[in-house]
């Protein structure tokens, strides 16, 4: 008997995607079926890309057939693959080359004000989200994308990672839940990731073995790039362990907060003021600042309420937060407009940093605006709006200069 | 089509005769200049027409009879109920059911997709070729090489300049109008129905042969405003229904959500503004799809907050136009085209909302056209290429799949701007050539993507204000190769020798022709 195994999406409202059904046979050598949207253009070099895929894996019997909704090479390779290991069993990757302008890295203390999700198994949504801006571009294989179609989206992330360009945001993957989350960390780690997002993350235990994955990927891929994690925390238990989680490892480098599961978790639903969140959030800003590392607050899910979420934007930084997740690129530039210091405070701030230039050059060990006296965390936050306001244009980085001194 | 090919002024291969018809290649731009006197009206005289002015005749056939409906025949409508018009189906089925000629030629000012029952009477000979803007499924019709004529795909100015120049004899022109008066006197601006303006017609009914209204609100003479005079009217037909009122009312004026398309607006409002483009009383026009609502809505924004006043803008009218009237950015819409109801409301209560008619302002054989007077012009295209030439009626796997409506005239404003998207599902919108050459690239000034903007190198005073610019200024070709380093280079389609329709440009020379799709 055949076996067929099957991958993608089809039906009205999927674009840039495809569904393959693999039908492997015992004779009568490939036949590969296609139609496409595209197929007048774009058919001969499909044929070929199933050809040379099905070649790769081996395969030298079987009945191809690709419904194509105008995806791109990186996702019909993905798909074919995915149906390819639904009926064998390979440990062979079909990878496609990875664009020289996708590997770059991140550093520690890189602005994280925006990170915007992106279902791990969407192609279409894959392909523009860079033009967008945020400071950091989530592949997610976790909530978004169903159980059934887990082992496709790897796949699909993994190419994703090698041909979707970002435009210089910081390349995230949520990985699912620990601890099947570890086995998704082949699918990323060797492919220029630049942070992991670890979900439901409860204890420094799982941060290690994150951890620990990723190092042993690094080391057999012989991979020097640093790959930085951020927990989120959704849970009353994550709450509780937020420092502990927050200092587990050396390359934890920001922390979120999930606030669906958490008013799941805490037994009460999630409110518009986000008055029983209150506790969590603050918690987990303290444990985060304790720990040197970015607290990012959670989602806003009313992607049409402008308003609304610019109101929660202005909270979540009044709390101390450094950032927050978005669902639609909509939201990045309410987002990165909040976060952004106002005028006053970029004013305020510059006085600060000058006067804190001016006593150095001197050698004075205090430094004072008018009378006032400024303490060293002062300034360290001074500074911080002051490179944030350079870094969004709000500012010159030549300021002092064009401040006529 | 055993004619001649010739090489025209873009390098495209078109014949000499169409329909039996001798057609003149293109020359470029404003080389063509007809002269002499061509086509008038057919004298008249009131004395033959009902002295108390009721000129209501039973029915469309009736009409239809009375107007000497015969064989080869051209029989003209108007869209501007757009893809709610009941008319123009109903027009073809009484004569089909009713009358039986056939080999007519239907001369449209637009089809829809709502058009589709036409399909039938194409097929059957009772219509032998469309020549007009072609939507949807009949373009589909033509690409497959199965209507029997040529088609002829005309801008909103060259339809009227066809008229002018007897390229286009109409022999009924058959108006719906959602509101009339027994003595023809029409308008758009009242009744279930209701439209906006009537402009389209307005070379049919000047020079028409015969000329039958179709109205589904009949009124008391006079029906005012008179948008249509009827003196120009032969017949009035009274029937229970001409449009469905929110197919009129197209769902295409809702401003985008896609989150690509709304940044490309910004790309676009944010570079007119750096190219000191929106300055006090300028003038500008944009469609009514999603980007270019979303691109008014930026200049919207961009204007308050500098206290910049726009003298007059043309549409295509929307709500959002409507607004910037009422809050003061604009002094004067010049409307073609009611879009919603709020523009339609407007045109009837804001005396600095004035119907026009497009086709005639846009119309090559004028003395003066508006098109060059603006300032700001926003387009969209299915396809460009490195020369900046556009395509506006055929896809990139060669199907005709929409008219010209006003683009080509459009083409001749002071900024001609298309915010495009640089690849549409795996397709790059950006080309080596274009598949169908609808307007010279010498007319294309810039075109927005989001991944980069390209100046048209003959623009250099653009090119030199944008100099400093942080905006992604980059050429075409590195955009084209862009697009096609993420789509693949896609293999051209496939065509057989058979030209299905000509795509005339504003000044009724041939521009280039789209042949049959090979199977």
């Amino acid at each position: 008997m055949s076996k067929v195994g099957t991958a993608g999406n089809k039906g009205k409202s999927v674009r840039s995607d495809c569904f393959v059904t693999l039908e492997v046979t015992k004779s009568n050598g490939i036949s590969i079926d296609i139609n496409s949207k595209v197929g007048k253009l774009f058919g001969d070099s499909i044929h070929k890309l199933c050809e040379e895929e099905l070649s790769y894996f081996g395969i030298e019997n079987a009945k191809l057939t690709v419904e194509d909704a105008g995806a791109l090479p990186f996702v019909l390779m993905a798909r074919i693959e995915a149906a390819i290991k639904k009926v064998i069993d390979t440990d062979k990757q079909y990878i496609p080359d990875m664009l020289p302008e996708n590997v770059y890295q991140t550093e520690r203390d890189r602005f994280r004000r925006s990170r915007l999700y992106l279902p791990g198994n969407t192609p279409k949504l894959m392909l523009n989200a860079g033009i967008h801006k945020s400071d950091g571009i989530i592949l997610d294989l976790e909530d978004s994308v169903a159980p059934d179609k887990k082992e496709e989206a790897k796949i699909l992330v993994r190419n994703a990672l090698c041909r979707v360009n970002f435009y210089g945001a910081e390349r995230m993957v949520r990985i699912n839940q620990i601890p099947s989350g570890l086995n998704d960390l082949e699918y990323v780690v060797p492919y220029n990731v630049n942070l992991i997002l670890i979900p439901k993350c409860e204890n420094a235990d799982q941060v290690q073995l994150v951890d620990e994955k990723i190092t042993e990927i690094k080391e057999k891929k012989g991979i020097g790039y640093p790959i930085y994690t951020m927990p989120i925390i959704e849970s009353a238990m994550g709450v509780i362990n937020a420092y502990e989680i927050a200092t587990a490892s050396k390359n934890v480098v920001a922390m979120a907060i999930g606030l669906e599961d958490y008013t799941a978790d805490i037994g009460t639903p999630r409110s518009k003021e986000g008055k029983e969140s209150f506790f969590a959030r603050s918690q987990l800003v303290n444990a985060a600042r304790a720990a040197g590392i970015q607290p990012i607050d959670s989602v806003f899910s009313d992607v049409s309420d402008m308003d609304a979420l610019r109101e929660v934007v202005l909270e979540s930084k009044s709390l101390g937060f450094a950032g927050m997740g978005c669902i639609h690129p909509r939201q990045i530039k309410v987002i990165h407009e909040s976060f952004t210091p106002t005028e006053a405070e970029i004013e305020k701030a510059k006085k600060i940093v000058k006067a804190f230039i001016e006593a150095n050059e001197k050698g004075l060990g205090v430094v004072s605006v008018g009378s006032k006296m400024i303490d060293p965390p002062v300034v360290k936050r001074a500074r911080r709006i002051i490179d944030l306001a350079v870094s969004t244009g709000k500012l010159s980085e030549n300021w002092r200069d064009e401040d006529g001194e | 089509m055993a004619s001649k090919l010739v090489k025209n002024a873009v390098g495209r291969l078109v014949p000499t005769e169409i329909n039996g018809k001798k057609e003149t290649p293109f020359r470029g731009i404003g080389k063509y200049i007809p002269k002499g006197r061509e086509a008038a009206p057919p004298i008249v005289s009131s004395s033959k027409f009902p002295s108390d002015g009721n000129k209501i005749v039973g029915s469309l056939k009736e009409a239809l009879i009375k107007a000497g409906i015969s064989d080869g025949m051209t029989i003209s409508t108007h869209h501007h109920l757009r893809d709610g018009d009941l008319v123009s189906n109903e027009l073809f089925r009484v004569i089909h059911d009713e009358i039986g000629v056939k080999d007519l030629v239907w001369f449209p000012s637009a089809s829809f997709p709502c058009h589709k029952p036409i399909i039938k009477y194409l097929e059957d000979g009772t219509i032998n070729r469309i020549e007009g803007s072609m939507n949807g499924p009949l373009g589909k019709f033509a690409s497959e090489g199965k209507m029997k004529g040529t088609a002829v795909l005309r801008s909103h100015g060259g339809r009227y300049q066809a008229v002018q120049d007897g390229e286009v004899h109409i022999d009924i022109a058959v108006i719906a109008a959602p509101t009339a008066d027994p003595f023809g006197n029409a308008n758009g601006l009242y009744g279930p129905s209701a439209c906006g303006g009537l402009g389209y017609a307005l070379a049919d009914y000047r020079y028409a042969d015969k000329v039958i209204i179709v109205t589904d609100n009949l009124v008391d003479f006079p029906a005012i405003p008179m948008q249509i005079e009827g003196n120009y009217v032969d017949y009035v037909v009274v029937v229970d229904k001409i449009g469905i009122p929110e197919k009129i009312v197209s769902g295409t004026t809702r401003i985008t959500k896609s989150p690509d398309r709304l940044f490309i607006a910004d790309l676009t409002a944010k570079f007119c503004d750096e190219a000191g483009l929106i300055k006090d009383g300028f003038s500008f026009q944009m469609g009514a799809g999603g980007t270019s609502l979303a691109f008014g809505n930026n200049l919207h924004k961009i204007m308050k907050e500098r206290g910049i006043k726009a003298r007059f803008a043309i549409g295509g009218v929307t709500k959002y136009l409507v607004q910037m009237l009422e809050e003061g950015t604009l002094d004067y819409i010049l409307d073609g085209q009611s879009f919603d109801l709020d523009a339609v409301r407007s045109m009837r209560e804001n005396k600095n909302h004035k119907d026009i008619s497009v086709f005639h302002c846009y119309d090559y054989h004028t003395k003066g056209n508006y098109t060059t007077m603006m300032d700001i012009m926003i387009l969209g295209a299915t396809e460009v290429d490195v020369n900046f030439n556009g395509n506006v009626v055929t896809h990139s796997d060669g199907y005709l799949q929409h008219g010209i409506g006003g683009w080509q005239n459009c083409l001749y404003a002071k900024n001609v701007i298309l915010p495009i998207p640089l690849f549409r599902g795996r397709i790059p919108v950006i080309k080596d050539e274009v598949t169908t050459l609808c307007g010279p690239g010498e007319l294309i000034d810039v075109i927005v993507t989001e991944r980069g903007i390209a100046i048209n190198p003959r623009r250099t005073d653009l090119i030199d204000r944008m100099k400093n610019s942080t905006l992604p200024i980059k050429t075409i070709e590195e955009l084209k190769d862009e697009a096609e380093k993420i789509c693949g280079k896609p293999k051209k389609p496939e065509f057989t020798d058979d030209i299905v329709a000509a795509i005339k440009w504003v000044d009724g020379t041939i521009i280039d022709v789209v042949r049959k799709i090979k199977e």
